[in-house]
């Protein structure tokens, strides 16, 4: 079936705003049961069944909380930080398959677009620590700034060895040729590689420090900077940050999700679809919630030498490694 | 290196700010303000600025009757309620030469011992908070909540016991108390295993706490630190053992010590001592003396002019209780030498150098109760 262009444009505008906008506030409702259940309380009952009407009754909240800009701040991009982390985040989602037909846009360097746009949110989050004139917000800012930096480099080599394996830019043919089974994903693609699922390890890793979860979460390091970066932020302005966090975890754990585990196809070739690709990413996304509930922070300098000392020279040989194999055996 | 900064080769001028830690800062667990002056994310010097809930708690034993400030003294530090009291109490017994029954006095070890193992529970708990982990404080909540509801049908509060009188106790031990806490007992030395298992051996916790937040034993003489801060450098002395009082001398149990002076070394003592408590709560529960709970005691006290003085071990160290009589029914003097204050006064010095982040886990590791730094 073939949409008229400005159709299909409105509505995968709608499709993405709603499912960022669902996800963020249904994770935050998801990511407060799971705490429950690890602590062994109940969590959120009150407000509907289950609490499930907990994130609406949150978000209420916070649009009607005033916005304060504190005396003394450069308004401008105090203002505008909490929109630059939301929108690179969004513009992600534009170009990720979701399954065969069911991708925004689908460009053929959509893999470059995704990681370009996915290092914006540092950008962001530093202008909102500089501009909020606070020393904790400072501090944590100038935390992120080098944990980021720290953690794309890893990041970029693996994605480069799934690059040569895949040979192409293309989120969608890179999922195409992870088809048949599980064996044929990239995590499991031994014959490319044999530290293939050391690799997906890494990403994962990284994707928890890019994203600023626990235990990497120095952006908001609550019992060292109180809140870090959100410090000054209040109502939806804090909100929006919070949203944020959330669409760069669903962002991120699609993306593992597309490089490694075969997207939307089934591990044993039954009913291909696009649940598939979201029980996988759900999946990792629980992940996320578990480890931040079970792992105390890491200290500063820690995380950077975990990078710098471990997951730099690691990516660096599995990608030497997989280019030697490739020129030996080629395809 | 990184963890110590080196500013002897740096030239030019010093680019420090400083940095207001507290008095609402979710690290410093209460109104306790620090003042430090930062080279970066380095610490180069802390000045702690207390005195933010300070509540003449000397001067109001000075101004009312001996047993009127009773409920006083287990409000100074509210997680060691038990011990608190004790000492109080022990020093009017002392001036008043009353001698408490042995019953009172098993009680009084028991109560106190289960008092020190919710204190250090949630001593855990907040640490963990402090490194970032936030599950642990509910799972040690869950013990403290069997501690805190035996000792809730025994005494009435939760919190601020009152439970010691001149002379014994407000009431006696019941059959039920006595079978829950020996149920406690049981059902705590696998959880103490569940808690090693999950937190202590867990990686990240042990890099961010060995070898780092140095407390030798030397400091600790200089400025008076006692309790976990000592023991953890090493230095086998506990009050319950150095000056024995109560019926702690018949009975056994080891003072854990660790020689290492670093958090860790403080984390595993505590740890250790909550496991020594549950052999003292056994011991007294299998020796529990029959008999009356509560000696004769005048109804209006007059205890001899003289100077009396009186330490117990509590949960974060030595307390003192000194009082000077008149022969009057009020206490002519009332001094409380609280461990805390002792302990926080390390901090200036054992945390300069350091990163924040470590220098709070250092904070963490002395186990502040701000209410007994300021008194």
């Amino acid at each position: 079936m073939i949409i008229p262009e400005p159709f299909r444009l409105l509505t995968s505008l709608l499709a993405v705003a709603g499912f960022i906008g669902a996800n963020a506030a249904y994770l935050v409702w998801v990511e407060r049961k799971a705490a429950a259940w690890f602590q062994r309380r109940a969590g959120p009952t009150e407000v509907g069944w289950g609490g499930l009407l907990q994130p609406l009754a949150d978000a209420i909240k916070l649009m009607s909380k005033q916005i304060i800009v504190p005396p003394g701040t450069d308004r401008l991009l105090f203002c505008l930080a909490p929109v630059l982390i939301m929108v690179p985040a969004a513009m992600c989602f534009a170009v990720l398959p979701f399954s065969a037909a069911l991708v925004p846009r689908d460009i053929n360097v959509s893999l470059l677009m995704v990681f370009a746009f996915g290092s914006l949110n540092v950008i962001a989050v530093m202008l909102a620590g500089w501009s909020s004139r606070n020393k904790y917000a400072i501090i944590s800012a100038a935390r992120v700034v080098s944990q980021n930096v720290a953690y794309e480099i890893p990041m970029l080599l693996v994605v480069i060895t799934v690059l040569m394996v895949s040979r192409t830019m293309n989120l969608t043919e890179i999922v195409a040729k992870q088809a048949g089974g599980f064996w044929h994903w990239n995590v499991f693609n031994l014959a490319a590689n044999p530290l293939m699922p050391v690799t997906f390890v890494i990403f994962f890793i990284c994707m928890l420090a890019e994203t600023n979860r626990a235990p990497f979460d120095m952006a908001e390091a609550e019992s060292e900077l109180v809140a870090g970066v959100f410090t000054e932020y209040a109502g939806m302005g804090f909100g929006v940050f919070f949203m944020a966090e959330y669409a760069n975890i669903v962002a991120g754990c699609a993306m593992a999700t597309i490089l490694f585990l075969g997207g939307w196809h089934s591990p044993i070739g039954l009913w291909p679809g696009v649940w598939w690709f979201l029980l996988k990413m759900y999946f990792l996304i629980f992940t996320v919630i578990w480890v931040r509930w079970t792992f105390p922070r890491t200290q500063f300098y820690g995380l950077l030498n975990l990078s710098w000392k471990i997951l730099i020279p690691l990516s660096l040989f599995t990608l030497v490694l997989t280019s030697g194999l490739l020129k030996i055996f080629g395809r | 290196m990184l963890k110590v900064l080196d500013t002897s080769h740096s030239t030019g001028p010093q680019e420090t700010f400083v940095l207001n830690l507290g008095p609402q800062h979710p690290a410093t667990h209460g109104v306790l303000r620090v003042k430090l002056t930062m080279d970066g994310e380095f610490i180069t010097n802390a000045e702690i600025v207390c005195g933010y809930i300070h509540r003449e708690h000397e001067k109001m034993g000075e101004n009312r009757k001996w047993d009127q400030f009773l409920p006083n003294t287990s409000r100074i530090d509210y997680l060691s309620a038990m011990m608190y009291t004790h000492a109080y109490v022990a020093v009017v017994e002392k001036a008043a030469g009353i001698q408490v029954p042995r019953r009172a006095e098993y009680v009084r070890v028991l109560t106190s011992e289960m008092n020190r193992i919710t204190s250090h529970l949630l001593w855990w708990g907040a640490f963990l908070i402090d490194l970032g982990g936030l599950t642990p404080m509910l799972y040690a909540f869950d013990d403290r909540e069997m501690v805190l509801d035996l000792l809730e049908a025994l005494t009435g509060a939760r919190l601020t016991f009152c439970y010691y009188r001149f002379g014994g106790l407000c009431d006696d031990v019941t059959d039920d108390f006595l079978t829950g806490t020996r149920k406690f007992v049981k059902h705590f030395r696998p959880r103490l295993k569940i808690f090693r298992r999950l937190v202590t051996d867990n990686i990240i916790v042990r890099k961010r706490l060995e070898d780092l937040g140095h407390v030798p034993a030397e400091m600790c003489r200089k400025y008076g630190a006692t309790g976990p801060m000592i023991r953890g450098a090493g230095v086998a002395y506990d009050v319950r053992r150095a000056e024995p009082y109560s019926v702690y001398p018949e009975l056994e149990f080891d003072i854990p010590t660790q020689p290492a002076g670093d958090n860790m070394a403080r984390y595993l003592v505590r740890m250790a001592e909550m496991e020594q408590s549950l052999r003292i709560i056994e011991q007294t529960l299998d020796k529990m003396p029959d008999g009356p709970f509560m000696a004769k005691v005048p109804r209006i006290l007059r205890p001899p002019a003289g100077d009396y003085v009186f330490a117990v071990e509590s949960a974060r160290g030595r307390f003192e209780v000194r009082v000077v009589s008149s022969g009057k029914e009020i206490p002519h003097r009332v001094r409380l030498r609280s461990p805390c204050f002792c302990n926080l006064s390390v901090f200036e010095e054992a945390c300069r150098g350091m990163l924040l982040a470590d220098a709070l886990a250092l904070m963490g590791s002395i186990d502040l109760v701000i209410p007994d730094i300021d008194r």
